[in-house]
């Protein structure tokens, strides 16, 4: 049996798991064993879903203590589940709650733990190939540890459905006082307006090439609907933008119908993070700048001339 | 305040990686190193948490003399003392390096409160080195830290959410897993570098054993898909093609 780790809040199965589902099915077909997921949250809510990416059987953790979300009462239920059944593996979404879970897992059972796994081919031993820097470089590797811990890099496996219908038992773990120690507190929403990096449709992105001048690209991105302006570390270090609007490994991952970098010369820790736009036309001075062959248009020239003459078209055009 | 930061020595890789023959490592012989992203807001942290209450910051590593640079970095931004864990060791699995860690920390019976690591390592992204070494010390542990504050022997971690924040307590001492974004970093004075790069650096040979059961077999550069690029113009007078572009793409 392939074990899930689901992560269910508020009854729907984030995108993320939707795509870790999909490789742990992928593994247990490889290995001729059942799906099944230690499922988190509004369980009931979740289980069609679930069964409709192939699960069978659902745990459901259900605990008096067990409110909120709780690192270490979350890897200890994951653990009871795992005595129990006996998995070959346990897989689990990638982002923040998925790999903490399951680290602490690996460290309370003594066993490896693969992270950001993009493909897994099983036979008895697991060939895994993993990404690192962000992507830009994979690692083959192998594990042959007795129960396999993984944890699936986030978007890089598209989510399929299968047919199928989830049967849910609860499940009560045995919960010592240290393993609710951490929990969360509360979650305080932002009032900021304007279009999240992340869920804008066009992203107008400024580099060093801005010398510290986003007026132009500002004023572009409210031309355009559900536009939002990002930006490279580059300008972050400079302390030109906040590092909230940082695209790159350690920034933003954006995924718009079409990334707009100006002045941003596409060092390949930026391009990771842009790596889910569907199309890029860069605005810079260099013809030989990285960026440009990783783009599908180009205006050779300077952002601060460029810039401006687009948003004039756009108003000529209107 | 006693805070401890863990961090990463990485090459500065530029526009593509190049591997080494034997695909076992990135080729760094015309490369230099830089600290991976998450530890240096650690570094800043750890110095900040001194400044406001007071005490002493520790930087540990794990590495080769040559990582020695990176703890000579931690110090000219404030860190007071610093130790390596010696290792020749490339890509040391992710276990043996928290065992490592942990082991040292025992045996250093220091009185660390907060102990900070970098959510993941810029290069390997292994995303446990921090939780295992909780673990081993039976520390409260919260990882993806990108907001931190302490008051009378609690920490108050925030961690992002898209649009909102998590907020986690924790009681002191605790390990706390950051990402970029917790701060901004100081850029040390050139004065601040040179006192830093005579420092001597305590080294302590790394200890540890890990779980067996894992092996890197090799590195590949992922193929790049190729993309033929339009150029669309080379002065502002191409500005009507760029709208003609957003048009077709139906987003103006």
């Amino acid at each position: 049996m392939v074990l899930a780790i689901v992560d269910a809040d508020d009854g729907e199965v984030p995108d993320e798991t939707r795509q870790a589902l999909t490789l742990a099915r992928d593994v247990a077909d490889q290995v001729g064993e059942s799906l099944e997921a230690v499922a988190f949250g509004e369980v009931e809510a979740a289980a069609p879903t679930l069964g409709s990416y192939g699960v069978d059987t659902v745990h459901a953790i259900e605990h008096d203590a067990l409110d909120s979300y709780a690192p270490r009462a979350w890897a200890e239920s994951v653990s009871q589940v795992a005595d129990a059944a006996d998995p070959d593996a346990v897989v689990a979404p990638g982002g923040d709650r998925g790999p903490e879970v399951l680290a602490h897992v690996a460290a309370k059972r003594d066993l490896p733990m693969v992270a950001e796994c993009v493909e897994v081919t099983a036979d008895g031993t697991y060939e895994i190939t993993r990404q690192r820097w962000g992507g830009t470089l994979l690692e083959r590797s192998r594990l042959t540890a007795e129960t396999k811990l993984l944890t699936v890099a986030p978007n890089e496996v598209s989510a399929e459905e299968a047919a199928g219908e989830a049967t849910v038992r609860s499940v009560t773990p045995d919960l010592a006082e240290a393993d609710l120690e951490v929990q969360l507190a509360d979650v305080e929403m932002s009032d900021e307006e304007g279009v999240p990096l992340g869920e804008a449709r066009v992203v107008i992105g400024g580099g060093r090439g801005t010398d510290g001048d986003f007026e132009a690209i500002e004023e572009l991105a409210e031309k355009i609907p559900n536009a939002a302006v990002g930006s490279s570390r580059a300008v972050v270090n400079e302390g030109w933008r906040p590092h909230d609007d940082q695209i790159g490994q350690t920034g933003n991952k954006i995924s718009p119908e079409i990334y707009v970098p100006c002045g941003i010369s596409g060092a390949v820790q930026h391009m990771v993070g842009c790596k889910g736009a569907e199309h890029i036309l860069a605005v810079n001075t260099d013809p030989e700048a990285a960026i440009i062959e990783k783009s599908d248009w180009a205006v050779i020239g300077d952002l601060h001339e460029v810039v401006p003459a687009v948003v004039e078209a756009i108003e000529d055009h209107e | 305040m006693e805070p401890l930061v863990c961090i990463k020595r990485v090459p500065n890789t530029g526009a593509r990686a190049v591997l080494t023959e034997d695909n076992q490592s990135i080729d760094t012989s015309n490369l230099g190193y830089t600290l991976s992203p998450h530890e240096e807001c650690g570094i800043e942290e750890a110095v900040q948490l001194v400044e406001e209450h007071g005490g002493e910051s520790t930087a540990l590593t794990l590495g080769p003399p040559g990582a020695d640079e990176q703890l000579q970095t931690a110090i000219a931004m404030g860190v007071d003392e610093a130790v390596r864990l010696d290792s020749e060791e490339s890509d040391m699995r992710p276990s043996r390096v928290a065992d490592a860690i942990a082991t040292a920390i025992e045996e250093r019976e220091a009185d660390y409160d907060v102990l900070i690591f970098g959510n993941e390592a810029a290069d390997s992204q292994n995303y446990q080195v921090g939780v295992r070494v909780a673990d081993a010390l039976g520390l409260p542990c919260v990882t993806g830290i990108k907001e931190l504050s302490v008051e009378d022997g609690t920490a108050v971690a925030e961690r992002e959410i898209p649009g909102g924040a998590e907020r986690y307590e924790l009681d002191l001492p605790a390990v706390i897993t950051v990402k970029e974004g917790l701060n901004e970093p100081r850029y040390p004075s050139m004065r601040a570098r040179m006192q830093a790069s005579k420092t001597e650096i305590a080294t302590v040979e790394a200890a540890g054993e890990g779980v067996e059961g894992f092996e890197k077999v090799e590195l590949v550069v992922p193929e790049e898909e190729a993309s033929e690029t339009e150029i669309l113009g080379e002065s502002p007078d191409a500005a009507p093609d760029v709208v003609e572009v957003l048009e077709e793409l139906e987003v103006l």
